[in-house]
């Protein structure tokens, strides 16, 4: 396992893309927003922490569809099938790659995104919390999207169609805490519910994923 | 006899048309008393007008829309566990009248909301809700349409369908959490004091009668055109190879 | 260490390929797989390998002594020639590359990226693959495919001294290697599906009338 996580790790960096791209495109999310709905400080403050989710959500989806589809291209992911790494080892661990390489990165990058949203003082701290705990879900699910379509030509749409229905309640949950922490509100609720179903997601979604890489193969 | 036996193919087709007419006349029957009942032979509410009577639409189609999504879940449990290909074909065919069901019940929803709420759309739980499950049964079909293999695509998407029912059931509490709502309570449950008034309850009964037929007449014809159509696809399979 | 195979059937996207095949190959034997294109080598090896079930029949085989070798290498182009390999033996718990690298005559190719390799040399390093999965039945699919007829040679040493130390090979290739080795024809367990009135039997869609 530690061997398959630095080789996809090694890879990440020497393909490049991998850090760059989704941070690049979070900013550019991120940058868009107030073209859209105007340049206040106030308004902008206060949908902050859902457009700093949504934003790192996308910037999540997007290498998604290169999870497996370039092992799979290769024929790596025959041979992993074959060696003595059980599947679901492998789906956890490509998804710990992906988020080290993605939701790492965006969870650090969130809070400086959030001073151009003049996102308002206590929302910091909590952002950085919130992400560090919801974004391992993200890839975890985004992992399960990405078995399912690994065998199809053009997956990438139809893993956004899969997989976004699948990220409502972490979303929901993740936004909730930095709201409420800004509002002054108790947020033990949403933060223990976010941390609870990150730790179901890690816990189960790698046997679905694995069973449907598995059928994939055949 | 089993119950088994059903999932074999020949013998669907030859059960399943005999009872077509029958599920049909029900459908028919029971759609046009409730919907005609409901609509020209009950008072109006005395807060809610005559807009109360988009009930018999609203409230049947919300129900199949949840139940069909729980029919989809127990067929592609049996495909996973038993292997019948009827079972899974049953849920591929219900998806599409789900998803229906599930459009008619937002789009009579959004209707009924004008007048009540003021607003076309209101991020409602329910409402919201439903609208996840629309999206769901949209993924759901998509992944059948993209698969070319049927049993991997019979495999996939009931994966996808039990990992989606659970995550259907934590988004609703989820949704729950998140915004408390405008929507009343259930409709229709069996503690007294919280239903409708009994002269809107009986022909309310009757359409969620009509629209559980209209279902499963609907259910029967599609998965009779879907057994035929892999019937279809083997043949010519063989046909090529020889 | 022997693996036997009973009456297997196969099929590939849905539709039988083989039917009835059946063979025993003992430590120390090769078997070579031959038929027309199309016919269900490659199937057939993928089943052995575990990759997809049998849809009938049963495989007899040590667990976990199956490597596998198919068109694909599993390269990474990023990576060098000792991080691929290194990876595989990581993956298979075996630590030592060099006998890979010498059974190929890679070690000058070491740090160069996969990458920057020809055909042949991408093909050496895939078969080179399975000396560091220490496992004792060795699966291979058209191996020879762009290796020229030096390293076809060193291909038929490897596996010959894979032979010699006890353990086993399957493979589908037309290219007489000069190993001892069984020769299976596939052709005739073609499972065509119209045998007669039987025909198309277990598929529920072919069954009976409608």
């Amino acid at each position: 396992m530690g061997a398959l996580l630095t080789r996809d790790l090694a890879l990440a960096v020497k393909a490049g893309g991998g850090f760059g791209l989704s941070l690049a495109f979070f900013l550019i999310v991120v940058t868009l927003v107030p073209f859209g709905v105007g340049p206040e400080t106030g308004r902008l403050a206060e949908i902050a922490p859902g457009i700093l989710w949504v934003g790192a959500l996308l910037a999540c989806l997007l290498s998604l569809d290169r999870l497996f589809q370039l092992d799979w291209e290769d024929g790596s992911l025959d041979l992993l099938a074959v060696s003595p790494l059980p599947m679901e080892g492998v789906v956890a661990t490509k998804a710990l790659a992906h988020w080290i390489t993605t939701g790492l990165p965006l969870t650090l990058a969130a809070p400086v995104l959030g001073l151009l949203l003049n996102l308002p003082g206590p929302g910091y701290l909590w952002l950085l919390v919130s992400l560090a705990l919801g974004t391992p879900a993200l890839s975890m699910i985004g992992a399960f999207g990405a078995a399912l379509t690994v065998g199809l030509k053009r997956g990438g749409l139809l893993l956004s169609l899969l997989v976004l229905p699948l990220y409502v309640p972490t979303l929901i949950f993740g936004a909730e805490v930095v709201r409420r922490a800004i509002d002054g509100q108790a947020f033990a609720t949403p933060l223990a519910m976010l941390a609870g179903l990150t730790l179901a997601t890690l816990a189960l979604l790698p046997f679905a994923a694995a069973a449907a890489i598995r059928i994939n193969l055949r | 006899m089993s119950i088994w036996e059903y999932a074999n193919p020949v013998r669907f087709m030859r059960t399943s048309a005999v009872l077509l007419p029958w599920v049909t006349g029900l459908a028919v029957l029971a759609l046009g008393a409730g919907l005609v009942w409901g609509f020209f032979f009950t008072p109006d509410d005395f807060r809610q007008g005559s807009t109360v009577k988009i009930i018999y639409v609203h409230v049947p189609s919300a129900t199949m829309a949840i139940n069909i999504w729980a029919m989809m879940l127990i067929t592609s449990l049996i495909w996973v566990v038993r292997r019948h290909h009827v079972s899974v074909l049953a849920a591929k065919a219900a998806a599409p009248v789900g998803a229906t069901m599930t459009a008619i019940a937002l789009i009579t929803g959004a209707v009924w909301g004008q007048p009540m709420w003021g607003t076309w759309w209101e991020w409602d739980p329910r409402l919201t809700a439903f609208l996840i499950l629309f999206l769901f049964y949209l993924g759901y079909m998509a992944l059948w349409a993209a698969i070319e293999n049927p049993d991997t695509a019979a495999d996939l998407t009931s994966i996808l369908c039990l990992v989606g029912s659970v995550f259907a059931v934590i988004s609703r509490y989820a949704i729950n959490f998140w915004n408390q709502g405008l929507h009343q309570g259930a409709s229709l449950s069996l503690d007294k004091e919280e239903n409708v008034a009994d002269v809107f309850w009986q022909p309310l009964v009757i359409s969620l009668a009509g629209f559980f037929f209209l279902f499963l007449a609907l259910l029967l014809v599609r998965t009779r055109t879907e057994i035929r159509a892999r019937r279809l696809m083997a043949l010519k399979a063989r046909e090529r190879l020889a | 260490m022997r693996l036997s195979v009973h009456d297997l059937a196969c099929r590939r996207g849905g539709l039988p390929v083989l039917a009835g095949v059946s063979f025993t190959v003992e430590a120390g034997e090769a078997l070579v797989l031959r038929g027309p294109n199309g016919v269900g080598k490659t199937t057939l090896l993928r089943t052995l390998a575990g990759l997809q079930p049998a849809a009938a029949g049963r495989v007899e085989v040590p667990e976990d002594s199956i490597a596998y070798a198919g068109h694909a290498d599993g390269l990474k182009a990023a990576l060098s020639v000792r991080a691929n390999l290194a990876f595989w033996a990581a993956a298979y718990g075996t630590r030592d590359i060099a006998p890979a690298l010498a059974a190929f005559d890679l070690e000058r190719l070491l740090d160069r990226p996969a990458a920057d390799l020809s055909a042949g040399q991408k093909r050496r390093l895939g078969l080179a693959r399975m000396t560091v999965t220490g496992r004792p039945v060795w699966i291979f699919d058209e191996p020879t495919v762009s290796l020229d007829t030096a390293n076809t040679r060193l291909f038929a040493e490897m596996v010959a001294r894979h032979l010699a130390g006890g353990g086993l090979a399957l493979m589908a290739t037309h290219i007489d290697l000069g190993i001892a080795a069984q020769v299976l024809d596939l052709t005739p367990f073609r499972d065509t599906g119209t045998g007669g009135p039987e025909a198309g039997a277990g598929d529920a869609f072919l069954d009976g009338s409608f």
